[in-house]
């Protein structure tokens, strides 16, 4: 896991969302989000399907237009002022393709071609795994090649801030693990990140922060630790029991959020408290806790105590 | 990944960069090289080998029917290239999310739009010379007589051509409806053009309404022109105004997504 960016910069933030709305045909699909990136950080929009992630950051890109807010883009408006913020913001957005017939080489070259000062995309395409795969055209890409090739699009302008929707949808476990890298290697360099994302083991190991978006708003906004942290039942212990406890001393533990019995085996969801009071409950009844294991919640326990069905 | 920049690409403009891509997949398209560059050309040729076309005819005013048929040909090249090949194409960026793509990169998506209708227009060009060529060098039909006038009526039709293509992919969602409404728009304009009967050769009113067309005035105004008079001010103003009209009607209904 990835601890929170060090690197707090005096600039202030780089990407800055206050009070986006943006409805279509009267249903509401962003209502009121804010948020700010600051440069550098690996900032991750999480949430159910339809909650306005992709809306959000295609207002971000200047794709979209507002229906009310402000959205600052390296100080830029992105619709007043979109060929400015377009070279600094590479983009990979979801459900675009490119011309059938065009290769992968061409499109990197064209790509390239579109910015003042491009970066170069030779150990870029190395870098992703497509360098196999430059004279093929993209419609005979594999969905996995073509993501990739979105990504190299992305990162090709050498971009100040890079918005990825959906980075790592249709990979395969490897090439995920092999872009998180590079998502990591990207940042390191300076690069600000904002990532769409509805895969909890990606927001936890890449992203600083996570703002999760539910229902066009902003549900909860912090680190993965802390989201996680703030999920009722963040930490769970199960174990069998050498003898039955008493029901009543169990539901009077402190911080308690959920209990389960099955097989003999108990499952009890708290905090460390909830996890100390447990231990000296045993003790004190001499009861031995047999194949005992204390986890932590993970960030879909959260995602699903903080969203919405 | 390395920051190596390589800024200064031979000076290459960004448009200039899309004009060349488009250009190397429009010539990845052997189905639209055929109908534009090999077919108009063809089709004189094989009219032309036909007796009957190379007899000289009092109805038309003592020129072969051949004669008549290189302007048809010519139109028949910028209407294909224009309302035929080129919706599809456009509409399918559309529908692929080709220029949302564009719209996030420091140009415009206007630019795949103006590569589309430069190659096209082009391509019609060329074949036009091509009937040109195939008509002078078979058959003997004189070059135009006027060749001012015969460029001039050339280049508004490849504009109205155009528009109307333009027009075809504003309205269309799909590539698919794109082609089918460009086909249904093709036939009407191929009468016009004068493919089965030549508009000189048309009952009177007939060649007067088909003359406030678009490919209709275009043929009149080629005919003259290729017999050596200017185009009559009154096709030209119908083939301007038609070509004005579709492109604002165009600009206006066209969307980027």
């Amino acid at each position: 896991m990835t601890t929170a960016s060090s690197r707090a910069t005096a600039s202030g933030p780089v990407v800055e969302v206050s009070g986006l709305r943006k409805s279509y045909g009267g249903r509401t699909v962003v209502d009121g989000v804010s948020f700010a990136v600051e440069e550098g950080e690996i900032f991750g929009i999480l949430g159910p399907n339809g909650a306005g992630k992709t809306t959000t950051v295609e207002c971000v890109e200047g794709l979209r237009l507002p229906d009310a807010g402000r959205i600052r883009v390296a100080g830029l408006d992105p619709v007043a002022d979109h060929e400015a913020v377009t070279r600094v913001l590479g983009a990979q957005l979801q459900e675009s393709e490119l011309q059938p017939k065009l290769t992968v080489r061409e499109a990197l070259e064209l790509y390239a071609a579109l910015y003042p000062a491009p970066a170069d995309w030779r150990p870029l395409a190395e870098r992703l795994g497509l360098a196999g795969q430059l004279g093929t055209r993209f419609a005979k890409l594999s969905g996995g090649q073509k993501q990739r090739l979105f990504i190299a699009l992305a990162l090709v302008g050498d971009p100040r801030i890079v918005v990825l929707d959906e980075l790592t949808t249709g990979l395969d476990p490897r090439a995920r693990r092999d872009t998180w890298q590079l998502i990591e290697d990207v940042r390191a360099r300076g690069v600000t990140v904002l990532l769409v994302t509805h895969f909890m083991e990606e927001a936890q190991r890449l992203c600083d922060r996570i703002a999760l978006i539910d229902n066009g708003r902003i549900a909860a906004l912090d680190t993965p630790r802390g989201l996680i942290g703030r999920a009722a039942g963040s930490t769970v212990i199960s174990f069998t029991p050498s003898e039955p406890l008493d029901d009543e001393e169990v539901a009077a533990l402190p911080a308690l959020a959920s209990v389960e019995h099955k097989d003999g085996r108990i499952t009890l969801a708290g905090t460390d408290e909830t996890v100390n009071a447990v231990i000296s409950l045993l003790a004190r009844r001499r009861i031995a806790a047999h194949q005992l294991r204390v986890t932590d919640a993970t960030l879909d326990d959260a995602f699903l105590d903080l969203t919405t069905a | 990944m390395t920051t190596t920049q390589t800024g200064a690409r031979g000076g290459a403009s960004p448009r200039n960069a899309v004009l060349c891509a488009e250009a190397r997949l429009f010539r990845r398209e052997p189905g639209n090289l055929f109908w534009i560059l090999v077919f108009p050309p063809l089709l004189l040729a094989i009219l032309g080998c036909i007796p009957p076309f190379r007899k000289v005819s009092e109805d038309l005013g003592g020129i072969r029917l051949i004669d008549t048929y290189v302007p048809v040909t010519v139109l028949v090249a910028l209407i294909v290239a224009g309302v035929q090949a080129m919706p599809p194409v456009v509409t399918g960026y559309r529908e692929r999310g080709i220029l949302r793509r564009m719209s996030a990169t420091p140009v415009r998506p206007s630019a795949l739009l103006s590569a589309q209708m430069a190659l096209h227009g082009a391509a019609g060009l060329v074949s036009a010379l091509l009937s040109l060529a195939v008509g002078r060098l078979a058959f003997g039909v004189r070059l135009p007589q006027q060749p001012f006038g015969y460029v001039l009526a050339l280049l508004l039709a490849v504009a109205a051509a155009l528009a109307m293509g333009a027009l075809v992919a504003a309205r269309a969602r799909t590539a698919k409806i794109a082609a089918a409404v460009g086909s249904a728009v093709f036939f009407p304009s191929m009468f016009c053009a004068g493919v089965w009967v030549p508009v000189a050769a048309m009952p009177d009113v007939l060649a007067r309404v088909v003359g406030f067309t678009p490919f209709g005035a275009a043929a009149r105004a080629l005919d003259q022109a290729a017999a050596g008079d200017w185009p009559s001010l009154s096709h030209l103003a119908v083939l301007t105004a038609w070509a004005v009209l579709l492109t604002a009607v165009a600009s206006r209904w066209f969307r980027w997504e």
